[in-house]
């Protein structure tokens, strides 16, 4: 491989009940890259997202990230490593306004306590100044500057969206996990989003992406691997994976194939 | 019957009073509510215990320097009183509810009067079941205005509980903490993934209700000069009552539902005598405060500010 790993998953298996919602997974995100997981619904993506940010432990497996592994307790360690994600049904804080989601995901990053909260010592002023500055810059950053103070949920869906992926940027990741950011957008709308993408990764930070959008992962993503009832069954560039006969007969059923 | 607006107006000042501190209870109750889901009524025993401490402490100076002002003596118990229910909050929390975070509704609740019962027994050993008095510290003679009287000590409990309630606004709205706090109360999952150490802002949350619980309960046996171990039941049920009232898990709600309860009792105990003719007298004073409660959960559950519906993770 010519590029390092950022992100290693080996032998991940997730099970719910009699459900194998994920078996033996492997797959590995360099770094710099935008890598796709796509499949039918059901196929697991999200799951696999979900163990990956510590929502679920993993039955079996594990994840290595950034060369360490990923061992974490609570969720806001996967946030200190360096992982964000959004959410396939948005998940802002619907009565915090725009900015203050985002300065939210500062909370990581700084370190002032409860104790300059309380005091306000000049130190923590001074850092209240600063998540404020940078919580504004990322709003500009993902074109949601005029929308700063108004509520989360009297956003727009696609300002919603964006509201999210500013909120996860707000953590520094290295690795940002989209989850079906384009649903229900419209094509104009779609072009923009693939335009941050792009320039998200151009500012050095990894993505991976759930996505359904099928055109939309072909001309954004390195690599994509598809899942098809919680196994990999094939990866690769977009263009080769798009004629893997079973991918084809994943989403067309068997009768096509 | 005639109207006496001099006994309004007093009965207005003694429910302001009353309100202020069924506020500052109440917020205790709505903050732990807002981000657990959780009636905590283990709260009344804390404020009970935060002033039968600030009363020993009292007490104990009194007996050493009797003419100290009267200030210095609450300033003193209060300064005790507050860092041992921060404790009390904490340890509540860490050993009663945490172990119980993902376990049904019903099992924190259960858990929730076990901890009452429990603090009640031990303030019972600790203080005995006499009620203690307040050594006579406190400037008695009133100010008049209007007809109605007013003490010291009423118009400091007042502005005292309107400033630390404009504290805990400031704190809730514009800091790191408070953003965070608020942020769990949405969704602690999304929270702990945006960086959020939930569990350090579930127990920040219990400490700042049983300060402002210890504050609430030197204010309110200060009020009537005596504490006892049992003083924080009724009160902590009407406080429960006054965060329903205002829409419980809504900060606003608690402040405005403590008010109202303490004016709604304040000035139903002055009248009903009037208005049943000398059937039913003053004593009746907590019925008010029940059938509040019942009225707001069969008419209006979700309290008069409403609380918002936020979607859990």
């Amino acid at each position: 491989m010519s590029r390092l790993a950022l992100l290693e998953a080996r032998d991940v298996a997730k099970r719910f009940g009699g459900l194998q919602a994920l078996a033996d997974i492997s797959l590995t995100i360099s770094h710099g890259e935008i890598y796709g997981l796509i499949g039918p619904n059901g196929a697991g993506k999200t799951t696999f997202f979900n163990c990956l940010t510590g929502l679920y432990q993993v039955d079996e497996g594990r994840f290595l990230f950034d060369g360490a592994p990923l061992n974490v307790k609570a969720p806001y360690e996967v946030a200190a490593r360096g992982i964000a994600r959004t959410f396939q049904n948005i998940r802002l804080f619907a009565n915090m306004t725009a900015l203050e989601n985002v300065m939210v995901g500062r909370h990581v990053r700084t370190r002032a306590g409860v104790f300059g909260a309380v005091l306000r010592t000049p130190g923590t002023l001074a850092e209240e100044r600063a998540i404020h500055d940078r919580a504004r810059e990322l709003l500009r950053y993902v074109g949601l500057e005029r929308r700063s103070d108004t509520l989360a949920r009297n956003l727009p869906y696609g300002d919603q969206r964006r509201l999210e992926i500013a909120r996860a940027l707000a953590t520094e990741p290295k690795l940002l996990a989209l989850d079906e950011p384009a649903a229900g957008m419209n094509a104009t709308e779609t072009a923009s989003l693939k335009a941050l993408m792009e320039r998200i990764r151009a500012d050095g930070v990894t993505i991976l992406l759930i996505e359904h959008d099928v055109k939309l992962v072909m001309n954004l993503c390195d690599r994509v691997a598809v899942l098809d009832y919680g196994r990999k069954i094939a990866e690769g560039p977009p263009a080769e994976v798009q004629k893997n006969a079973a991918v084809i007969e994943a989403y067309l059923g068997g009768s096509l194939a | 019957m005639t109207f006496h607006p001099e006994i309004f107006l007093q009965q207005i000042i003694n429910g302001l009073v009353l309100g202020s501190i069924y506020a500052l209870v109440a917020l205790g109750y709505t903050m732990v509510y807002g981000i657990l889901g959780l009636i905590n009524f283990a709260h009344g025993e804390v404020v009970m215990i935060g002033a039968l401490t600030a009363l020993s402490v009292i007490l104990a100076l009194h007996g050493a320097a009797p003419d100290l002002p009267a200030a210095l003596f609450i300033l003193a118990g209060t300064l005790v009183a507050i860092p041992v229910t921060m404790a009390l909050g904490y340890t509540i929390e860490r050993v009663a509810y945490r172990p119980l975070r993902n376990a049904p509704r019903l099992a924190p609740l259960i858990t929730a009067i076990g901890v009452s019962i429990v603090l009640q027994n031990v303030a019972l050993l600790v203080w005995g079941r006499s009620y203690r008095s307040w050594p006579p510290i406190l400037p008695t003679t009133p100010h008049t205005i209007l007809g109605a009287n007013i003490t010291d000590l009423q118009i400091f409990i007042v502005l005292a509980a309107a400033a630390i309630m404009a504290g805990l606004m400031l704190l809730v709205n514009k800091t790191k903490l408070g953003r965070a706090m608020r942020a769990t109360a949405e969704n602690p999952a999304v929270a702990g993934l945006m960086g959020v150490n939930v569990n350090v802002i579930i127990s920040v949350t219990f400490v700042i209700g049983a300060a402002l619980g210890a504050i609430a309960g030197v204010m309110v046996s200060a009020n009537y000069q005596i504490a006892h171990y049992y003083m924080g039941f009724i009160l902590g049920l009407k406080a429960f009552t006054a965060a329903v009232l205002g829409g419980i898990g809504n900060l606003a709600g608690a402040m405005l539902g403590g008010l109202l309860l303490g004016l709604i009792e304040s000035l139903g105990a002055g009248y009903i005598g009037d208005l049943t003719g000398g059937f039913l007298g003053s004593h009746y004073q907590d019925v008010f405060a029940f059938f509040v409660l019942i009225v707001v959960l069969i008419f209006r559950p979700s309290g008069l500010v409403g609380e918002r519906v936020a979607e859990r993770a």
